[in-house]
């Protein structure tokens, strides 16, 4: 569980987070979504410690982030760019992350491990690995030491459609073990299998947090990135980046 | 913290700059014991290029080291690990391997051609001021943005340190020649540990008659148990120092 209370940042001009107020429930998926530096990934660096919020509280599992990083072997997390040393080998990071873990009894998760194939090119340095590749051992990774939190920043950018699907099956599998999943993607179309939840953001404001069902009532659309623009259009006019993404989608639909 | 600080180890010994540094060592010690008849001028020659290189490369090599753990840093706060951990595993990490270049590279001839008390003494001036430069070297790259600033202040400290640090003593020393300064430079060396470690060897060497009134005066100082302790105290101070300013910024920074 996830509980935000009035987290507000400001990077010199940018206001990135501003009075943010959430509360995130075990057996949840979150869809965070919003326009392109509307503060998302600012959000989840905020949950994970890496950026330290001007003002406000945030509590993980009803315990206060506060100095005392224990609270992070809960949390899984996918980077939106997976950055690792360059010269470690892709065996190694994986020898090392469960040693920094003491992992040797715990139960790890490796299926994306394997289903990914990851051991093959355990030799291959991280440096030389694609775009992709590098999701898919940030994706690993996240899932390795079965936490109850995953926070998945774009995940699946840059992921082949195999893989992607693979991904979500995982998100799926894992959402059934009633953990706390949080998602951020531009790529709505993606989240519609398995969001429960919408957070929308817009220049660092919370615009709502609501039930998928509810939002699909209120709009009319099965759809949920339908249901988002139908919301976005009504409250927001002018805002046509929805619409953009969606044109995008269709786009790619009718090829 | 111990398996951070193997991992950063074995990180830096594969980059082959420090083994770089270690036979730069090893080629100017023997090269200057094998060109000087007396070993106490060799040490002196020696104890030059120390003073000068030694700084330098603890500063540089430690800052671009910083910059390009990023990732590292990165994936350890992503994980439950308390950043005073990270860095100061990352600070352990490359003075022990500055530290060992040192003791190999101008540890090993010294005791071979010069095991006196003098040589002794420069050896020990060497490892603190490795361990100063390196701290320093610390506190700036935390505290700088990026590595192009980080990298050109860490030469700032040097040129200041190495060059500035002397004309500006020596502008006071002349503008305020009609009064006893004796008191007043052996406080100002305290300021800059360069130059406490020269005078400190230099007074080993038994060269301080060179040094006139000034000379006795340090003699004096230096030979008694108090003045070796309060040189210790103030060398440890700057150790300890800039670290803890590096794991202050480091702590309140955003990553």
């Amino acid at each position: 569980m996830i509980r935000i209370e009035h987290i507000s940042k400001r990077f010199k001009k940018l206001q990135a987070l501003d009075d943010i107020n959430a509360i995130f429930n075990n057996g949840q998926v979150v869809s965070l979504i919003g326009p392109n530096g509307s503060g998302k990934t600012t959000l989840i660096k905020s949950i994970l410690g890496m950026v330290k919020a001007d003002s406000g509280k945030i509590f993980v599992n009803n315990t206060q982030i506060n100095g005392d990083p224990s609270y992070r072997s809960n949390i899984g997390y996918m980077p939106q760019i997976g950055r690792y040393p360059d010269n470690m080998k892709i065996g190694h990071l994986f020898a090392m992350m469960k040693d920094i873990r003491n992992a040797k009894d715990m139960v790890l998760d490796e299926e994306l491990l394997k289903k990914y194939d990851l051991e093959k090119i355990f030799e291959k340095p991280m440096r030389t690995l694609s775009g992709g590749t590098r999701q898919k051992v940030s994706a690993a990774l996240a899932f390795l030491f079965n936490p109850d939190i995953l926070i998945l920043d774009e995940p699946t950018a840059g992921l082949d459609p195999l893989s992607s699907e693979i991904l979500k099956e995982k998100i799926i599998a894992e959402k059934k073990k009633n953990k706390l999943i949080l998602i951020t993607s531009h790529i709505l179309s993606d989240l519609e299998e398995f969001t429960t939840h919408v957070m929308y953001m817009q220049e660092g404001k919370l615009i709502f947090l609501k039930e998928a069902e509810t939002l699909q009532e209120e709009t009319g659309e099965i759809k949920i990135s339908k249901a988002i623009a139908r919301i976005m259009k009504g409250e927001q006019p002018g805002n046509d980046w929805i619409d953009k993404v969606f044109h995008l989608n269709s786009n790619k639909k009718t090829i | 913290m111990l398996k951070l600080t193997r991992y950063i180890l074995y990180d830096i010994l594969r980059s082959k700059i420090v083994i770089a540094y270690t036979l730069f060592l090893l080629i100017v010690s023997f090269s200057m014991f094998r060109m000087e008849e007396n070993s106490g001028k060799a040490l002196l020659s020696l104890l030059n290029i120390i003073l000068i290189v030694l700084p330098l490369i603890s500063l540089v090599f430690s800052t671009i080291h910083y910059y390009n753990s990023y990732e590292f840093i990165e994936l350890m706060l992503s994980q439950p690990m308390s950043r005073t951990r990270i860095i100061i595993a990352e600070y352990a990490g490359v003075t022990i391997s500055l530290l060992a270049a040192f003791l190999i590279g101008a540890g090993i001839p010294v005791l071979i051609f010069s095991p006196t008390d003098t040589g002794i003494t420069m050896l020990l001036t060497g490892l603190a001021l490795t361990m100063i430069f390196t701290s320093l070297a610390f506190a700036v790259s935390v505290k700088a943005r990026d590595k192009a600033r980080g990298i050109g202040s860490v030469l700032l400290v040097w040129f200041y340190f190495a060059l500035i640090y002397d004309g500006l003593i020596l502008l006071i020393l002349f503008s305020f020649s009609d009064y006893p300064l004796e008191k007043v430079t052996l406080a100002l060396s305290f300021l800059n540990p360069l130059d406490l470690g020269r005078i400190f060897i230099m007074l080993k060497m038994d060269v301080s008659a060179l040094m006139g009134y000034t000379g006795a005066l340090y003699k004096d100082f230096f030979g008694s148990t108090a003045g070796m302790a309060l040189v210790t105290g103030v060398m440890l101070l700057w150790i300890i120092i800039p670290v803890w300013l590096a794991v202050r910024y480091f702590k309140k920074k955003d990553l």
